[in-house]
């Protein structure tokens, strides 16, 4: 299914290391348009840094990254901020402006990025606002609105930037189970509209529904790969499936 | 009523010492929070040339009495050839001095931004000059605020040392009635009272500030 398709994402041999850690060991990954991947495993792993490196969040040490053939060179801010500006970052804990309405979370970066006039910014930020349900909400400061409020917003300011890749840092961990449902729900939709994305999480209900690939990362290296349908069949014994294993047990216990 | 010649002299003095204080307090005042700013910004995020050479200015003129700097700019530079008049001397002083306790606020405040505010921006595609103008600064600007409110108070109180390089603002105008007439406490006593009033008068301006940049996540309200 992929195979036919031209990738527009190519990271290759990415590494990273603090100080003497090595956090990341020559990770690669090839994404196409529309293209899925889900990011697992345990904790210290490796995810995050992984996906902070491929927008530049943090520079690898060595590797390439490659956005629509193109390469990107660490050294040239200009290459960076174009980077960036195709490859939208939803994290954990929002980051969003603090001292700024929804409406302006979104366009200040519309205006000041894309040089977009105030009123043209405005009215693409109402769009965004009401696709992830928020319209009546523009007025609010993240310190008004509820962690699932806050993460439709950063989601709607990622989006308003065109991206054409976006990606999410367990989108869903900082928030109370009785909001995680309103941000999934959001996720599939950008899912159904073919939204390129690599999301690195836990929510199993993600990973089942959504994955076109899992790749499962222990140890700074990816040590598993493929398409959910294969490496969680049953009967399988993949440390994917034992780590969704897990994450079902868990989802269990808290129902 | 008429009032005793005195106090019309004293009065007289004191309401013309009381404009040269304003006039003296409003640009020092409005010039070291633009440099508290601008130097705390650059002690913060500068490279390493530009931090250094800010942080021997903070250094020097946090560290030596302003009736010092006071001095140095009003006798010692005109040995290199530089004449400034007595209000423009203390002026730059006071701007000077402000700016550099001003910078430790903001400093402060900027410091205590969370870093996720500036991945944010980045992650957007701002530059490092856009995120900290854009995000981190507003941010950090209404943390400073009641330091930087504070830093001006001081400095309502210290312009009185300008009457030290000449300039006859309030305190020296009231100087000058209280030799001649011999009446050290009133007169001193009614400085004080002008001082508290200006004070007072900067508060409710400092609140009313306060109370406009006021955004819901920033303090209590």
């Amino acid at each position: 299914m992929m195979t036919d398709k031209k990738p527009i994402l190519r990271v290759t041999n990415i590494t990273k290391s603090f100080g003497d850690i090595t956090i990341l060991k020559s990770v690669s990954i090839e994404l196409a348009k529309g293209d899925i991947k889900i990011l697992i495993g345990p904790s210290g792993g490796g995810k995050s840094t992984l996906l902070q490196c491929i927008n530049c969040l943090v520079l690898p040490d060595s590797g390439e990254i490659e956005l629509d053939n193109k390469r990107i060179h660490f050294t040239r801010k200009q290459d960076i901020y174009r980077l960036r500006q195709q490859v939208g970052m939803i994290f954990q804990d929002f980051n969003l402006f603090d001292h700024l309405t929804a409406l302006d979370n979104i366009t200040v970066a519309l205006r000041k990025v894309k040089k977009m006039s105030k009123k043209e910014a405005e009215k693409r930020a109402r769009l965004e606002l009401k696709q992830v349900g928020l319209d009546d909400k523009e007025d609010l400061y993240p310190a008004q609105l509820s962690g699932g409020q806050k993460q439709r917003v950063a989601i709607a300011r990622a989006l308003a930037m065109d991206p054409k890749i976006l990606l999410l840092d367990e989108p869903t961990s900082a928030l109370d189970p009785t909001l995680i449902g309103e941000v999934i729900s959001v996720i599939k939709e950008l899912a159904i509209k073919g939204m390129t994305m690599i999301m690195a999480t836990h929510q199993i209900s993600l990973i089942h529904n959504l994955a076109d690939e899992i790749l499962f990362m222990e140890d700074g290296r990816i040590v598993e790969q493929g398409p959910p349908g294969a490496l969680l069949a049953a009967g399988n014994t993949s440390k994917s499936q034992g780590f969704c294993d897990l994450l079902d047990k868990l989802s269990e216990v808290e129902e | 009523m008429e009032l005793s010649p005195f106090y019309q002299d004293l009065f007289t003095s004191l309401n013309s010492g009381l404009l040269m204080s304003i006039a003296l307090i409003v640009p020092s005042a409005m010039g070291g929070v633009l440099i508290g700013i601008t130097a705390g910004a650059i002690r913060t995020y500068g490279n390493r040339f530009f931090r250094t050479i800010i942080d021997c200015y903070a250094a020097v003129f946090r560290g030596t009495p302003l009736v010092i700097q006071l001095f140095v700019l009003y006798f010692g530079l005109p040995n290199i050839g530089i004449y400034l008049t007595p209000y423009l001397a203390a002026v730059v002083g006071f701007t000077l001095c402000s700016g550099a306790y001003q910078s430790e606020y903001v400093r402060g405040a900027l410091l205590s931004i969370k870093s996720g505010q500036y991945l944010g921006a980045q992650a957007l595609g701002f530059t490092t000059f856009q995120t900290i103008v854009w995000i981190i600064l507003p941010q950090a600007f209404r943390r400073a605020i009641h330091g930087c409110g504070n830093e001006i108070i001081y400095l309502i109180k210290y312009s009185s040392l300008a009457f030290i390089v000449t300039c006859i603002e309030l305190t020296g105008a009231g100087k000058t009635v209280a030799t001649e007439y011999f009446r050290f406490t009133e007169v001193f006593g009614i400085i004080g009272l002008y001082y508290l009033a200006l004070v007072s008068l900067a508060i409710i301006i400092l609140k009313k500030i306060e109370h406009r940049l006021f955004i819901p996540g920033f303090g209590h309200h």
